[in-house]
């Protein structure tokens, strides 16, 4: 029997499967739903599967390391941004190696549609030197986390499992496997590889480098990577992750006319392309994303004319591929689509109806005139829509706290009147390091925490700042005198201003934490929050 | 056979429960489902759409490819034309005439309207008001694909079941509500000359 799922719930599904212990993550667009559908499976429950979100992709993986050290399966999920912010651990596993099957499921967003730049994993899956997975379809990725398990523990090493949006996004029917139990304890033989002192690190690294030779072999042999070779010579396909879909989608009537390789694991299988090359007069590599393979077979051969893809021009550099881009690189004859008709005007996101965001930003606007357009820093989450019009209050987004830092650095400049604004759990997220610079400094800048109790834009998951801000900025040192709370609501706004207004004048630090819960926020979440802040008190 | 659709309207209009209804009708019948959504950013009143194709034979792409939709079903009439890129030349229309504007240059509606029925092969309907006149306005989205059951190749069996089974945790009254809807969209598109063929 076949059951409906999204990519996301496949790779969830596979890994409750694999015999997985638990997940580890920060909710991010497109990587949420692995998550959520583990933490809503029954059978997760049952299992005793670990699935509470985590602070930041950084505490979620070490914590997965955590529990791969005690010798059971961990996996960690992630929007691609959010490796990043867990970079400094992934780079330091691979050297370390894991012990219980580790695997960190990334999922990019190409074309941006819910993220602020088009990073490729694979780039970090290369860096850290461990093997990457790159489904191409919901049954794929169901399967693959078998083998990513399986694949972990042979090597020692974590497994990078590469999704993109429309993959994460889109349903398919998918067929179960019988599941494996989870591993039970057993702690690492010798526990020296890791703790990374230099002499260990050492010898550690060497072993990684070493493993090279032997993820290659691993990719020449694996079904995941499929040659076929026809009698036609004129074009070779690479077709990675899920460009291999569109190209199917071109050719598959005609598939047994081209020569093709389907690329699902890295390292890249280099003997496999080289008889690729040399059976084919061009080659044309389809990946999303950067342009990765098409760099590496660069460096492969040395008649760089014959390879074509993005870096030759013959796919867009930006943006997701799609069948159609796809079948235009392939030369294949395409009927001028029709253009969409002009009356159509754009509808970009907005705040919801009755969201506190807009009346924090409507409190903020009515002193724009005083202190200037431009000295308000922005952050991740829904209130980020305040950049846009008609309310053009934030100015900026770069990464998850940079709101806090950045009017620090503004103000160290001598910009005046900076102020902060960050949501509840964005500031747990990667905030609270900030506020302490700025605590320790007393930079002259105002701190809003927009605290609407949930991480809102990914669809309402629960926030761990819930009833912890206050004390959490006491904590770090903010001043109680100017550590403030304001209700954003319309009928509070004179009452908003002035207590803003008095805070900017203030020439030290202020924070306001700006309470009001989202309100998507069911009556059930509400009163669960409630009773969560009943306890901490 | 393959069938391509495209769901249109703004996020938190509730095309994916039309999405839902096509998905588990189309796995009960056995046949290849693929079904593309849009989550993040543009739920937030933001432009949305899936794409959902079905076919007998394995389908590859999770996009529909440009002009290769055989059918677009929206919501709301502006969204509707948003992906006139994807239609056929053989392409059908169907939309709720209900403009929802939350922007400020929301076109006029009857240019909208004058808009579509430059396609042979549209249907704008009432569905909203249909669903009122019925208990609830939230049920215009089964309208619509009452309307579209007359050309989309699933049987109304498996596409009845499947609102069965996605509304069973709910209240009896909402099961007969929404099939109600389907049935009322349904007769409209059968009186409609185009849509009057039985498949």
């Amino acid at each position: 029997m076949k059951h409906l799922l999204l990519g996301n719930e496949a790779i969830a599904q596979g890994a409750i499967d694999a015999g997985l212990s638990g997940v580890y993550a920060y909710p991010g667009t497109p990587s949420t739903e692995i998550t959520e559908y583990i933490q809503t499976s029954k059978l997760a429950q049952e299992l005793n599967i670990h699935s509470t979100w985590s602070v930041n992709e950084k505490t979620a993986m070490e914590a997965a390391l955590g529990m791969s050290y005690t010798g059971k399966r961990s996996m960690v999920v992630m929007k691609h941004v959010g490796l990043n912010v867990a970079s400094d651990v992934f780079m330091n596993m691979s050297v370390s190696g894991i012990n219980g099957g580790l695997v960190v499921v990334v999922a990019d967003d190409p074309s941006m549609h819910s993220s602020q730049n088009e990073q490729d994993s694979r780039f970090y899956g290369k860096f850290a030197m461990v093997p990457i997975l790159e489904p191409t379809n919901q049954q794929e990725a169901y399967d693959m986390m078998h083998h990513a398990f399986d694949f972990s523990e042979d090597t020692m090493l974590p497994v990078l499992l590469r999704m993109v949006t429309r993959l994460s996004h889109s349903r398919s029917g998918v067929e179960f496997k019988s599941r494996r139990t989870q591993n039970s304890i057993h702690l690492p033989e010798d526990t020296s590889r890791f703790a990374l002192l230099p002499m260990n690190a050492k010898k550690q690294f060497e072993k990684l480098v070493e493993k090279k030779s032997l993820l290659m072999e691993y990719s020449e042999h694996s079904s995941l990577n499929e040659l076929k070779l026809s009698e036609d010579k004129d074009i070779g396909i690479i077709a990675c992750g899920i460009a291999y879909n569109y190209v199917m989608e071109n050719i598959s009537e005609d598939a047994s006319f081209y020569s093709t390789l389907k690329i699902s694991q890295y390292p890249l299988p280099k003997e496999k392309i080289k008889k690729l090359y040399k059976h084919c007069h061009k080659i044309l590599i389809m990946e999303e994303g950067y342009p990765v393979v098409e760099e590496l077979l660069h460096n492969y051969f040395d008649d760089n004319d014959k390879i074509k893809g993005k870096l030759s021009g013959d796919l867009p550099l930006t943006g997701e591929l799609n069948p159609t881009i796809v079948a235009n690189a392939l030369g294949i004859f395409q009927n001028a689509a029709k253009s969409i008709p002009e009356i159509v005007s754009n509808r970009p996101p907005q705040l919801c109806e009755g969201c506190g965001h807009t009346d924090l930003f409507n409190t903020i606007n009515a002193l724009i005139p005083e202190i200037g357009n431009k000295n308000v820093f922005g952050d991740i989450g829904c209130y980020a829509l305040g950049t846009l019009p008609p309310l053009n209050t934030i100015n900026t987004l770069i990464d998850m706290g940079a709101s806090i830092t950045m009017a620090k650095g503004a103000a160290d400049a001598g910009l005046e009147n900076a102020i902060a604004v960050i949501g509840d759990s964005t500031f747990t997220h990667s905030g609270m390091t900030g506020l302490l610079d700025a605590v320790y400094e007393n930079s002259p800048i105002t701190i809003i925490i927009s605290d609407n109790s949930a991480i809102a834009m990914t669809g309402a998951q629960e926030s761990s700042a819930v009833g912890r801000l206050h004390n959490i900025c006491l904590g770090i040192g903010v001043h109680p005198d100017h550590l403030k709370t304001m209700i954003p609501l319309r009928k509070n706004h004179d009452q908003n201003v002035e207590l803003l207004r008095n805070e900017l004048s203030h020439k030290g630090l202020s924070v306001i934490i700006s309470e009001r819960p989202c309100v998507r926020l069911s009556r059930d979440q509400k009163e669960d929050i409630k009773s969560k802040i009943a306890a901490l008190s | 056979m393959k069938t391509n659709i495209i769901l249109s309207g703004v996020g938190g209009q509730g095309i994916l429960t039309i999405a839902a209804v096509l998905d588990t009708a189309a796995l009960s019948e056995n046949i290849y489902i693929k079904q593309s959504e849009v989550h993040g950013m543009s739920q937030r009143g933001g432009a949305v759409q899936s794409h959902v194709r079905i076919s007998d034979k394995e389908i590859y792409s999770d996009l529909i490819p440009e002009g290769k939709a055989d059918l677009i079903i929206s919501v709301e009439p502006m969204e509707l034309l948003r992906y006139i890129p994807f239609l056929n030349k053989n392409g059908w229309l169907i939309t709720d005439s209900n403009p929802f504007i939350n922007t400020t240059n929301y076109p006029d509606k009857e240019a909208l309207y004058e808009q579509i029925r430059k396609y042979p092969l549209h249907l704008i309907i009432d569905a909203t008001e249909i669903a009122k006149n019925i208990g609830n306005s939230k049920v215009a989205n089964m309208v619509l694909l009452g309307a579209a059951s007359t050309i989309i190749p699933l049987s109304e069996e498996s596409l009845l079941n499947a609102i069965k089974t996605l509304f069973q945790h709910k209240s009896e009254k909402i099961i007969t509500l929404n099939l109600q809807a389907f049935f009322e969209g349904k007769k409209i598109a059968k009186a409609h000359s185009h849509f009057a063929i039985d498949k």
